[in-house]
């Protein structure tokens, strides 16, 4: 991409260096600030975002000290479009991240939204990769489904299915629907409406790409947000009181449509001994961005010296 | 079978649906279970099926793509199923295993096509765990042929709860015109299974007798 292209925002850096590594088969675009020998700390991004979503957060992190490594799940950003997704592949391929960054060795790791729910259950099933933990916004818990009459929730989900498959059918033809970087910040804007147009226009310039016909968001056009299956969302919090790591989450009280809709008082009684939970008024689910000065110093506070 | 399947792009995967026996009609629809492939001659507990035969490699098993990184879900192979059901129109449903919890899927999610879902024993049958399980997660060697080791390992341990299950069966219902679209002819009742046959509007009998039903339907 033309550099030139990229909007500025304030505080916003691009990566230090970018690199790929392979996930069995699918190949991660990697990204890291900072001084490449100082101590590793991992961020891990949401759904439909991607490892450039931290560039604002991820420097201030770097200028303390640390060597921030964050990179595109598979279908986002830069990362292969691959033939399957699901949250277990994203899983298994955030083990190629962690064996690259800190063989053999626990490492801090920061989760945003789907980011911080892969990694509570990572941290479940493989604790001796996590030094400590720090949850953005990230604790599922409430069903998207509401509790309504059995009728009723039965053609949501019929119409839920119907549309999902739908969508399948159109998957091997998908693009991307091109615009101007104001047209994809505005579309971007409905589902972040308490970001700036500053940072959604910055957004468009590093996570879209500039076809013959404009603008098209990265992200494979095959993925789809929301969807249904077995896993309720409420399961991720019983994972938490078993955590060993250090725990940190801070949770915004605003609902937003890319947010889990959960209410921050509700896992305050499932969080691990000596875990932590700040719970920030009037900030919704990109608390790293809308506030991140303060949510840097939580989390450097939380992390401790690098060392 | 003298000609080749016929191939069926689902985003980036080719499936191969194979014409075990061609004719007029309403065709049956296989599903196979969990790492085995579409056989190439009808079997004989068919026999109770006098129409036209097609059957479904899913993704990552007989002639369909390999793919990397695995990524199986039931949800996806749904998908594939769904595939094979808009090239075949209106079909009857037979499901091995893993693929008696894909033809239920089916059966709710497209309740006016599929005319009656059987539900066999066959591998996959029982899949994973009902509740969060401790699972963990590792890399496996790559394919070099199928089934994909991904597909064994991932949909041998996909959650399905009960109610989960229950609710394709009320979606079948709901849409379909017949009184008891699905029916359970396995012998093997893991939980989700046995939640479904519980459910008003599931028949229970034998692999012919279900067959027959459908075939008048």
């Amino acid at each position: 991409m033309n550099v030139d292209r990229v909007a500025n925002f304030p505080g916003a850096r691009a990566p230090d260096r970018a690199w790929r590594i392979d996930a069995d088969g699918v190949g991660l675009a990697a990204y890291e600030w900072g001084d490449p020998a100082a101590p590793p700390v991992l961020c891990v991004h949401g759904g439909f975002d991607f490892a450039r979503t931290f560039d604002v957060f991820a420097p201030k992190l770097a200028d303390a000290g640390w060597r921030v490594v964050s990179w595109d799940q598979r279908g986002h950003g830069d990362s292969d479009r691959a033939e399957l997704y699901s949250w277990d592949a994203d899983l298994r391929d955030s083990l190629a991240v962690f064996d690259e960054v800190s063989p053999h060795r626990p490492l801090p790791v920061i989760g945003h939204s789907k980011g911080g729910g892969m990694m509570i259950q990572l941290a479940d099933a493989q604790p001796y990769r996590f030094s400590h933990i720090v949850n953005l916004d990230g604790i599922p818990y409430q069903s998207r489904i509401p509790d309504v009459a059995e009728h009723t929730r039965t053609k949501m989900i019929a119409s839920e299915i119907a549309g999902w498959l739908e969508h399948r059918r159109g998957t091997a033809t998908a693009e991307r629907k091109p615009g101007t970087v104001d047209e994809l910040a505005e579309r971007r804007g409905r589902m972040n409406p308490r970001l700036s147009k500053d940072w959604l226009r910055y957004l468009v310039t590093v996570g879209a790409r500039e076809d013959s016909d404009g603008w098209r968001w990265k992200i494979d056009p095959t993925m789809r947000f929301g969807g249904f299956g077995p896993w309720r969302p409420e399961w991720a919090v019983l994972r938490l009181p078993g955590l060993a790591a250090p725990f940190l989450a801070v949770l915004g009280r605003a609902p937003e449509a890319m947010g889990w809709g959960t209410e921050p008082e509700r896992v305050l009684p499932f969080l691990p001994p000596g875990g932590r939970c700040e719970i920030l008024d009037d900030v919704g689910h990109f608390v790293h961005i809308e506030q991140s000065d303060l949510v840097a110093a939580l989390v450097l506070e939380h992390l401790g010296s690098p060392r | 079978m003298s000609a080749g399947p016929t191939v069926l792009r689902h985003n980036r995967v080719d499936l191969a649906l194979h014409q075990l026996r061609p004719g007029d009609g309403r065709p049956l629809l296989l599903l196979h279970g969990l790492g085995e492939r579409s056989p190439a001659d009808v079997p004989s507990w068919l026999d109770g099926w006098t129409g036209p035969i097609a059957a479904l490699d899913f993704t990552g098993h007989g002639d369909s793509t390999i793919p990397s990184g695995g990524g199986y879900t039931a949800e996806l192979l749904l998908a594939d199923a769904d595939a094979a059901l808009a090239a075949l129109g209106q079909a009857t449903v037979f499901g091995r295993g893993l693929g008696a919890y894909i033809a239920l899927q089916l059966a709710g999610a497209r309740p006016a096509d599929v005319v009656g879902a059987v539900l066999g024993d066959g591998p996959g049958l029982a899949g994973g765990a009902t509740f969060p399980t401790s699972q963990s997660f590792f890399m496996l060697p790559q394919a070099d042929g199928p089934p994909d080791p991904y597909a064994l390992a991932e949909l041998s341990r996909d959650l399905r709860p009960p109610d989960y299950a229950a609710a394709f069966v009320r979606l079948a219902l709901a849409g379909s015109h017949l009184e008891e679209p699905i029916t359970v002819v396995a012998v093997f009742r893991p939980p989700w299974l046995e939640a479904v046959a519980a459910e008003p509007g599931v028949a229970q009998s034998s692999i012919g007798e279900a067959l027959t039903q459908y075939s008048r339907a």
